[in-house]
């Protein structure tokens, strides 16, 4: 087996008492007290995760936004200096080799956010790499220089606001809009971004050891919000209870955005994109099946891969499925055959030994906090 | 790391315990499994009545992470069945061994006992 990679937190993680485990190649805290707990902080207080896992790909030079544009799905060229938008990364086959944000720094130097990969994100970096063509732009994988915390919830930007000294306030800053500045005397990056359907700041540090000093800091200056550190049990639970798309269940090199609920980001009007060809074949064709929402009121809980089936016939499998603290029930995420994709129907999984009734229903399962 | 140990009852090495009154004997998990398993959410139903060969499986229990089989630590049929950690299982959680426990059975042969671990013998083989 391969080593584990670290994130520059790991002795932190050591420090608290976390259960580690292996995720994408790196050892990961998965709690720290208690999942349930942990996510119940984000949604009614505050909580900070370590993603110091998660890859940046820096792309600077004269096409940089031209080149960032004709990776991804979405359209890029009309955003501004200190812009992020959410895009699907395709094979010209339609399938996805990730999907990632775009930060834009200036037109010369785009940041892309990927997902963590064996060997610090090596997968993205190697596919944008390998469609370099006569783009001019120098790419290169700062995974390792970047350290990176999440800080998720209500009071996220009370507790932040104060300690960050930016440009502009914190108070001021949109949601998908980023600043630099600097915390605890450190230079950082911040976005009112995040992964679990509340309010928050994705915080870069430059230099990977500088995010130590600022997790400690954060923590100390957070007990008076009721801070919580997170890990990735939590992180799963916020995203999949508000249907965040998680790369590698919910959404792979077999799943294209336009059956995964993504289609809002695929701008087939662009005028050349990886993955266009195919995927207006798709579009023209419509799909032939549907990543959809299902309640399991009873039975268990559904776990990827596990079988979907209608009158004993296999119709898709499931993505994701949990149960969801804020709503004290099971749901599940399912790709069902097209037929089986409508509201209300009635499908069967297959937990273990023995089927259990799913219903069809609407998502997200619980509104992220600008829909409540 | 949590693995507190109940005195004068039986344990076995997939962390059930097994507590004796004449011929029933009470079933549940310990305080090590219960602190594995993470946050529990769902624990299926267990059908009274039902005839279980020592090792087989009583139940499934279910966390926020995790899935795991609960086996009977003896042979018997399941007399009892306890509708409030169905209803709850997050008792499980916080009291693994008292309101936690989960179903009665009728021990058919006593002998089976003898495969059983002390409260002593399980803390070692607990022991970190």
């Amino acid at each position: 087996m391969e080593e584990l990679l670290l994130t520059p937190l790991h002795e932190e993680h050591l420090k608290l008492k976390a259960r580690m485990i292996p995720f994408d190649g790196f050892d990961m805290p998965v709690q720290y007290s208690s999942i349930l707990e942990e996510h119940y902080a984000v949604r009614e207080r505050v909580g900070i995760f370590d993603v110091s896992h998660m890859g940046e790909i820096e792309i600077k030079g004269k096409d940089a936004l031209l080149f960032a544009d004709y990776l991804v799905t979405n359209s890029l060229i009309k955003m501004k200096d200190g812009d992020i938008k959410y895009s699907p990364l395709c094979y010209p086959h339609g399938g996805q080799v990730d999907d990632l944000f775009v930060y834009k720094i200036r037109d010369d130097f785009v940041l892309l956010v990927v997902n963590a990969s064996p060997n610090h994100s090596v997968k993205d970096y190697d596919w944008i790499i390998k469609n370099k063509g006569d783009f001019k732009v120098n790419i290169t994988n700062k995974s390792r220089d970047y350290g990176e915390v999440s800080v998720q919830g209500p009071e996220a930007i009370k507790l932040l606001e104060p300690l960050v000294k930016g440009d502009i306030s914190l108070n001021e800053l949109k949601r998908f809009k980023f600043i630099t500045g600097e915390l605890f005397g450190k230079k950082i990056l911040i976005s009112r971004t995040g992964y679990t359907g509340e309010d928050g700041l994705e915080i870069y540090s430059f230099k990977s050891e500088d995010i130590i000093d600022i997790w400690q800091s954060i923590l100390k200056e957070g007990k008076k919000f009721g801070i919580k550190p997170c890990g990735l049990g939590a992180r799963d639970t916020t995203r999949f209870e508000v249907c965040y798309w998680l790369y590698g269940n919910d959404i792979d090199e077999t799943v294209n955005p336009l059956e995964s609920g993504q289609d809002w980001t695929v701008k087939l009007d662009k005028e050349n994109f990886i993955g266009k060809d195919a995927l207006l074949k798709i579009k023209e064709k419509g799909v032939s099946r549907k990543l959809v929402g299902l309640y399991v009121p009873q039975g268990g809980i559904p776990r990827s891969k596990m079988e979907v089936k209608k009158d004993g016939k296999k119709i898709g499998y499931v993505t994701s499925g949990n149960y969801c603290p804020s709503l004290k029930k099971v749901y599940a995420w399912a790709i069902l055959d097209l037929p089986y994709t409508k509201k209300g129907g009635k499908v069967d999984i297959a937990i273990r030994n023995k089927e259990v009734e799913a219903e069809i229903v609407e998502t997200p399962f619980f509104p992220p906090f600008n829909k409540r | 790391m949590s693995n507190k140990v109940i005195e004068n009852l039986y344990y076995t090495k997939s962390d059930e315990w097994l507590k004796v009154e004449d011929s029933i004997g009470t079933i549940g998990i310990t305080d090590y499994a219960q602190d594995q398993l993470g946050d529990i959410v769902y624990l299926e139903k267990i059908e009274k009545g039902k005839k279980l060969k020592q090792d087989e499986t009583l139940t499934t229990i279910e966390s926020v992470k995790a899935v795991s089989d609960i086996k009977t630590p003896v042979t018997g049929e399941v007399t009892e069945v306890n509708i409030k950690v169905i209803e709850d299982a997050s008792i499980i959680n916080k009291e693994p061994y008292i309101g936690g426990w989960m179903a009665k059975i009728k021990i058919e042969n006593k002998d089976e006992l003898k495969n059983l671990m002390s409260a002593q013998e399980y803390s070692e083989y607990r022991k970190e």
